[in-house]
């Protein structure tokens, strides 16, 4: 996906959001870290023009992982940052990928620990398949057939300088 | 790189001090939670072995354990075999037997902790050791600088007090050298290690010569219990000379910061009027030094490293 697209994408899920959700000042944006955040400062952007702003958090799933003890290194938290009251609002949780859905699960327990809201909705831009949870999300950017071992590249201007979408085939 | 134990501030170097601050950040958040407990640690055990009494660490250690959810075993010695004559190497064997993944340890003897880490298969951190050090102590009170003053690069900080049995102040003088601090001592000759200053500390022995011109002022507590008989007069003329007084008070930079490692012998080294001023940091260390002690069983416990990128699942 180009700059372009990308911004096509994510203006289009903003639409999607808005018409799904009327109720805009009971909406609240949480982004997975790390190029959740930056989706959901955009998505948040196009919400609130002409209208109130959307409230947008943070969400580091680190301390939440089922697969610690897989990792060879410890990871680094980030940090989570929600500095609004959650219960009983509707939460769009945002991540720039979805993949086996294990970070999403992680985020979910994570959020239920600051509150308890009404709903929660799961946005992606990329949805690559090869789920090993039942999770499937609400809104999704694109979909892309993936092998299991492909590598799917997101860059983003706030993160990595650039927006681009780069999907490797292996072997 | 991987820090296998946390034995001594001395074995650190200044990377791996500000990356354990730095994660100890993340988890002061975590204990601002509606509900301070994520799972990070589930189904791991660590055990407190406390050879010496303690309120206050390992309260802070059993929490952290606790607020990452691993199962926190504690071993006070006056109701274990170890006061029927079993060896300390018999004592760890006998608990790791039980299959532990981390042990904590405070010993009166300077180098316990790093006897146990070369003998058991776990993670060992040292909650002090003798007069040696105290490394978790040392580095939650520069989270609390940290915290207050964003860098200590060029601060000057005064330790006062008991340096000669402090771990506190041995440990301290280590890490802030490390951070860019400016350190100096303050304090009778009976209760300074001679060579005080190899560990890079300017040494003084009248209080009112230097407390004025500095930017931290950290009392020790005077410890008792550790001292042979004769290195001062009395309590009365040690808070005349050296304790921090109403008096002094008045004259100290307003932007001063006051710390203590705890427990404070109010109207001894310090009187009981500190504890009211905004300077004093001393609740902010009890708090922060949960957080830290998160941030250093964490680090031990859930992986082999400190510096790593996430490598999330997706």
């Amino acid at each position: 996906m180009t700059a372009e697209d990308i911004k096509a994408t994510v203006s289009r899920l903003s639409e999607e959001v808005a018409a799904r959700n009327q109720d805009i000042d009971n909406l609240a944006l949480i982004g997975i870290q790390r190029r959740g955040v930056p989706l959901a400062q955009r998505i948040a952007r196009e919400l609130g023009k002409g209208s109130v702003p959307v409230p947008v958090g943070s969400i580091d799933i680190t301390l939440y992982r089922d697969d610690l003890q897989l990792v060879a290194e410890t990871p680094l938290v980030r940090g989570s940052n929600i500095n609004f009251d959650i219960n009983g609002k509707t939460v769009v949780l945002v991540d720039d990928v979805i993949f086996t859905g294990r970070t999403v699960r992680a985020a979910l327990t994570e959020l239920l620990d600051f509150g308890r809201p009404q709903r929660v909705q799961l946005l992606v831009l990329i949805d690559r398949g090869h789920r090993e949870l039942p999770i499937q999300p609400d809104f999704v950017g694109r979909f892309v057939k993936t092998k299991r071992d492909d590598l799917v590249d997101i860059y983003l201007e706030e993160v990595d300088g650039k927006d681009e979408v780069v999907l490797t085939r292996k072997g | 790189m991987a820090l296998q134990h946390l034995l001594g501030i001395a074995e650190l170097t200044r990377e791996e001090i500000l990356t354990i601050l730095e994660q100890a950040k993340r988890f002061r958040e975590v204990l601002d939670r509606p509900i301070p407990i994520v799972p990070a640690l589930r189904g791991k055990t660590i055990v407190n072995l406390f050879f010496e009494p303690s309120t206050r660490t390992i309260t802070s250690f059993t929490l952290a354990a606790s607020r990452l959810s691993a199962q926190c075993l504690n071993f006070a010695v006056s109701a274990s075999s170890a006061k029927k004559g079993e060896s300390l190497l018999d004592t760890v064997e006998n608990i790791l037997a039980m299959r532990v993944d981390g042990v904590v340890v405070r010993h009166s003897l300077a180098g316990v902790p790093h006897f146990l880490a070369r003998r058991v298969n776990c993670f060992v951190v040292n909650a002090g050791d003798g007069c040696h050090e105290h490394p978790t102590q040392a580095l939650l009170d520069n989270f609390t600088l940290l915290e207050r003053f964003g860098s200590l690069e060029g601060k000057r900080v005064l330790i006062v007090g008991d340096i000669a049995h402090s771990r506190v102040a041995r440990s301290n003088i280590i890490c802030l050298n490390k951070l860019g601090a400016k350190v100096a001592v303050c304090a009778p000759p009976t209760l300074l290690p001679v060579g005080v200053e190899h560990l890079g500390c300017e040494v003084f022995f009248r209080l009112d010569k230097i407390l004025y011109e500095v930017d931290v002022v950290h009392m020790l507590r005077l410890q008792v219990e550790r001292m042979g008989a004769g290195l001062i007069p009395s309590l009365r003329e040690y808070r005349q000379f050296y304790g921090l007084t109403r008096e002094r008070l008045s004259k100290l930079k307003p932007e001063v910061v006051i710390i203590h490692p705890g427990p404070v012998n109010w109207g001894v080294e310090m009187d009981y009027d500190v504890k009211e001023m905004p300077q004093t940091l001393i609740l902010n260390q009890v708090k922060n030094g949960v957080a830290v002690r998160m941030a250093v069983l964490f680090l031990l416990a859930a992986g082999r490293g400190l510096l790593t990128e996430e490598a999330g699942s997706g």
